[in-house]
């Protein structure tokens, strides 16, 4: 994968990727106000004075905004600083109500930290590779402009400025758009566990900064493009494959890569110059006079630290080792946090039902869980969030499966019926009668008119064929209605079969 | 260091203040004295100084995850915040329209 | 009855408290004053005279009902308008906020309305509070109620950037008047026009609703025309206030209960670096009185040095300017104030075209410095390097400050200057903030007193500056100089 190359008319070329991912803090407040945060209010209704930078206001920050940007950092094992500092990042833009935008250039609340991503995301055992983190810093968001509302005017809305936001800044670790794609959803799904970010890209609540260039292999880096707020995972590698290529393009044919921020269209699946945004980029940053310098104490650290759940990884590792998973489905399972809490739900439900220990359960509920509900909801267009059936109510169908009243079978045929009703897995065994029975007396009749009925078949057998018992099971159980015990049928057929 | 036409020019931009040739050539001399004024601050031996952050000792305090705790600081105030607008429509801000 | 507005706050306030006369006749005395004096001296921007009569009426009705009344019970005051009064223009004197009505109250504001004051008028000031004689407004000059003995009656400048304030209250428009100093800017004006002012620890009094001109400088404080009366307003205004980071959570000490003039004990500093070559004789001379008023207190005078002092103004002329470009950023004719859209205009040449027309000279001047100080390739050596020599103006204060109490020094290195005669070289203004710069740099409480008339019977200021936190101290020292000064000398009505 590593070896990802475009392969130029002059030869190949390797693709060099670092992502700015900004990411909207999960906050009921605003990063400096005492304003809502909601997604789609009315214009302007979420708006305080200091966000429209009314004369004399002051910004106050939100110490959840800031808790939350110290538990992302620890998520990737990154260095807090314990003192840091806002500064003001100066430009005139119509969404910037302040003239500028407080951010943190020179002393970041976080550092060097680390994310490692699965090459393959199919065979989580297969190589891994860590990229970098060089930095999260928390700033302001900025208002929204409306365009087409209005023949000669553009529209402001402030409802989004001052919201907090992470900014995410990777090394430039990356060499191909599947790295970034997978980079990506690592990230997304650490700051899910994590709850410091919905991670929601349709709402633009993170949204990446995409540095692409290209080099021949082993040279020193080219000079490299930053296209602007790319808010999908598949748009953000096909941007670096556009502009991979095109770049490549523009050297081969004797151009020259200028450093310059860009557009990405989702139209065209292309990028373009940004209208010379640039005249002035020069942002003036210097320390926000109206902000001390923000010192951590211990306890905070503390705390935040104590805050954090399992992390995917951790808990991929402990699927496997303490609960003997297969490594596909750890990383099923641990993909999102929300999955592996749905699936840690349905364990403690699945043996507190049966009493037994999780780590007994475990496989039956993690295969259940993977080939049975989720194959079932998909095709009813649900997911887990949606599902009609609770974790508590899977554990109730498991156990059924476990102590014999149902076969495996019997067990699909349940599911449906649970997630078309809602009902539960025993009040449906029961309605339907789809007890698995153990009466001999019923099962030996059954295995005796199969027998009858196809004398030529039981002579095959006597002779070698014994790939055919298999054909009497099944003859036996569709007479029994399928709620014969297996293990018994196999039994009498055998015994009767001499 | 001292300034010329063209740098305070560009300076004016990006300060956005729109500045006549008349006004450019009057602040050209004005601006250098001054520069050249504060630029005795270079003679100042500054090794191991570490620039001022808190005029008096204090630390940043942060405030809770409220909203609008405090009515003066919260939101869901549209009609104030708009109040003052030169151009309000709708209840959005006008300016004049953005290609971006 | 005798005359009303010769009463300063404490008077006033007893007065009403005594049932000697009502806040109601207070307020109506002064409106008349104000009505008066506009014309001549353009101390007001708004003059809001329905204002100071409802908040009397309110102190009237609350000492007939027996309720407990406020530290400003009936006192009419002069807003500086650069602070944010809810549905009252306010404009930092600038035609860019011309017309700008609040729906705010600043918090500074709010707390002396709490008190029981009340709202003569909105008081004209510098321009976003830049300059030193009340030139730079776009509401035009304020002239000082004092004219030079020489019989030219040339107009005097009543300082600045708190011109408005100092001219209205040593003119007796009104007993006191909020100032705020980022400079000099309470200091430089009280010692012109012969009154008092204090500015408060940086952080004292919250910066919230004030328009902002260089944050890590800002700080208000009151002007009157004595210590107690500076020392009573003082303690209304200032408070911790959790809406600016900024603010000190810290009670706010009963600094006119405290008052003593009794120094025995006490130290002060004269900073010898403050001696400058061609000082005005009688400049130095009031110091000499000054010193020698503090030893007859009880102080004892102490040489000390403050070595960075000939950096405090270039430094000064740095920081300001660099974080006023960003302050008044948000100027820029979309939420409020000016809009200017020439035809066919886009967004950034309307940006453009406001910021002209909205701001003066001035302000213009200062915030092209600060835009290049802080631009690329420039920002280490003029912010960065200003930045490390505040750290060691402040060091020098703080090791000064371990071997005395309070330091004194002259306000300003002249008495009032003619209007017009500084204005043409900005240099040569900047340069009267001398005396008045270092406190501001390194945040601490200090305050001018009058201290005499010179040869041209125009005031002087003396100036102490205290460790932070101790405006008592400062106010002490004010005290005993004041006490042994004996000033009672008043602008002759000539309006
Ligand atoms: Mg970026
Ligand atoms: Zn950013």
């Amino acid at each position: 994968m590593s070896s990802y190359r475009i392969h130029g008319a002059t030869g190949e070329w390797e693709v060099v990727i670092g992502l700015e991912v900004h990411a909207q803090v999960v906050s009921k407040s605003k990063l400096f106000s005492g304003a809502a945060t909601e997604f789609g209010a009315e214009p302007n209704a979420q708006v305080s004075l200091v966000d429209a930078a009314m004369p004399g206001m002051l910004p106050v920050p939100n110490r959840e905004c800031i808790r939350q940007a110290v538990r992302t950092g620890m998520a990737i094992d990154a260095q807090i600083n314990k003192w840091s500092r806002f500064d003001r990042k100066n430009y005139f833009y119509a969404d910037l109500p302040q003239g500028y935008q407080i951010s943190q250039l020179f002393h970041p609340l976080v550092g060097e930290g680390r994310i490692e991503i699965c090459l393959d995301e199919k065979d989580p055992e297969g190589s891994t590779k860590t990229i970098g983190i060089e930095r999260i810093h928390v700033e302001q968001d900025a208002g929204k402009l409306m365009h087409d509302q209005h023949p000669t005017m553009s529209y402001v809305d402030l409802n989004r400025s001052g919201v907090a936001l992470m900014e995410i800044v990777s090394r430039p670790d990356m060499r191909s758009p599947a790295e970034a794609g997978a980079y990506l959803r690592k990230l997304r799904t650490i700051l899910r566990y994590v709850g410091s970010c919905d991670g929601n890209m349709e709402e633009g609540s993170m949204r990446a900064d995409v540095n692409v260039s290209v080099r021949r292999p082993g040279e020193p880096f080219g000079t490299r493009t930053e296209t602007k707020n790319v808010n999908s995972v598949r748009f953000v590698m096909q941007t670096i494959e556009h502009e991979a290529n095109r770049q490549v393009d523009l050297v081969e044919s004797g151009g020259k890569v200028v450093q310059e921020t860009r557009l990405f269209d989702p139209d065209s699946g292309t990028t373009r110059s940004m209208r010379s945004k640039e005249d002035a980029h020069d942002y003036r940053y210097f320390p926000d006079p109206d902000l001390l310098p923000l010192v951590l104490d211990d306890a905070f650290l503390a705390e935040c630290r104590a805050s954090l759940p399992e992390l995917p990884d951790a808990k991929r590792h402990r699927y496997e080792t303490a609960l003997g998973l297969s490594p596909y489905n750890a990383n099923v399972l641990t993909a999102e946090a929300d999955t592996a809490r749905w699936f840690e739900a349905l364990l403690t439900a699945t043996a507190a039902r049966q009493d037994k220990m999780e780590a007994e359960v475990a496989r039956q509920a993690a295969n259940w869980l993977i080939s049975e509900l989720f194959g079932a909801l998909n095709k009813l267009g649900k997911d887990l969030e949606t599902s009609p059936v609770s974790p508590e109510q899977g554990g109730e169908l498991l156990a059924l499966i476990g102590d014999g009243t149902i076969s495996g079978s019997i067990a699909k045929q349940v599911l449906e019926k649970m997630l078309e009703t809602g009902d539960g897995a025993a009040a449906i065994v029961e309605r339907e009668g789809l007890k698995q029975t153990s009466d001999t007396g019923a099962i030996e009749a059954a295995v005796a008119k199969v027998l009858a009925d196809n004398a030529d078949k039981v002579e095959q057998y006597k002779g070698g064929k014994e790939a055919l018992f298999g054909f009497f099971v099944g003859q036996t159980m569709k007479a029994m209605q399928g709620k014969a015990n297996p293990q018994l049928v196999n039994e009498l057929l055998k015994k009767a079969l001499g | 260091m001292s300034v010329d036409t063209a740098t305070v020019a560009k300076i004016a931009a990006l300060a956005r203040i729109k500045v006549t040739e008349a006004e450019l050539a009057a602040m050209v001399p004005e601006l250098n004295g001054i520069l050249a004024w504060v630029e005795q601050l270079g003679e100042v031996d500054v090794a191991g100084i570490e620039p001022m952050t808190a005029v008096i000792e204090n630390q940043l305090r942060l405030r809770d995850d409220v909203i609008d705790a405090d009515p003066l600081t919260g939101g869901n105030k549209r009609d104030a915040v708009l109040a003052n607008a030169p151009a309000a429509e709708h209840g959005f801000f006008g300016v004049p329209k953005v290609i971006e | 009855m005798s005359d009303l507005t010769e009463l300063g706050v404490a008077a006033i306030r007893d007065g009403v408290a005594k049932g000697d006369f009502t806040a109601v006749e207070v307020a109506e005395a002064f409106n008349a004053n104000v009505a008066a004096a506009q014309p001549a001296l353009n101390a007001f921007i708004v003059a809001t005279p329905e204002k100071a009569v409802e908040a009397a009426r309110m102190v009237d009705a609350d000492r007939a009902a027996g309720k407990a009344l406020g530290k400003m019970a009936g006192v009419p005051i002069g807003m500086k308008d650069l602070f944010a009064t809810r549905g009252v223009q306010t404009t930092a004197a600038s035609h860019i906020l011309e017309g700008f009505t609040p729906e705010y109250e600043s918090t500074v504001s709010q707390k002396l309305w709490d008190a029981g004051a009340g709202m003569l008028g909105k008081l004209n000031l510098d321009q976003f509070a830049m300059g030193s004689s009340n030139e730079t407004s776009h509401f035009g000059n304020v002239v000082s109620p004092w004219r030079r003995n020489d019989g030219g009656n040339a107009p005097l400048a009543p300082g600045g950037s708190s011109g408005g304030s100092s001219a209205a209250v040593s003119a007796r428009l009104c007993p006191a008047a909020t100032g705020t100093d980022t400079g000099g800017s309470i200091r430089q004006p009280a010692a012109f026009t012969g009154i008092a002012g204090i500015k408060p620890t940086y952080g004292r009094c919250s910066r919230w609703g004030i328009v902002a001109f260089a944050s890590s400088l800002d700080q208000a404080g009151s002007m009157a025309r004595d210590v107690r009366d500076c020392a009573i307003m003082l303690e209304a205004m200032a408070g911790f206030d959790p809406k600016d980071s900024t603010s000190l959570d810290l009670p706010v000490p009963a600094w006119e209960a405290g008052l003593s003039a009794d120094l025995k004990g006490r130290k002060v500093g004269i900073p010898r670096e403050y001696r400058l070559d061609g000082m005005d004789g009688e400049v130095a001379a009031s110091w000499e009185a000054g010193i020698a008023w503090l030893k007859d207190a009880g102080a004892e005078v102490v040489d000390i040095s403050l070595p960075h002092t000939k950096y405090a103004l270039p430094t000064y002329y740095i920081i300001a300017p660099a974080e006023a470009s960003s302050n008044l950023a948000r100027y820029d004719g979309v939420r409020y104030g000016l809009r200017d859209l020439p035809e066919g205009a886009g967004l950034q040449d309307m940006y453009a075209a406001t910021r002209a027309a909205g701001f003066g000279a001035e302000v213009k001047r200062r915030i092209l410095i600060g835009t290049y100080v802080l631009s690329a390739g420039f920002y280490d050596a003029y912010y960065t390097q200003a930045q490390k020599v505040r750290t060691l103006i402040s060091r020098d204060f703080k090791d000064a400050f371990a071997s005395v109490d309070v330091i004194l020094a002259p306000t300003a290195p002249s008495a009032a200057f003619a209007l017009g005669e500084k204005s043409a070289d900005p240099l040569e203004m900047y340069l009267n903030d001398v005396f008045s710069v270092p406190a501001s740099l390194a945040g601490l409480p200090a305050m001018s007193v009058p201290a005499g008339l010179n040869s041209q019977g125009l005031p002087l200021g003396l100036q102490l500056i205290g460790r932070p936190f101790d405006e008592q101290g400062v106010l002490d020292a004010g005290l005993a100089i004041e006490q042994r000064a004996g000033f009672a000398a008043k602008p002759e009505q000539w309006w």
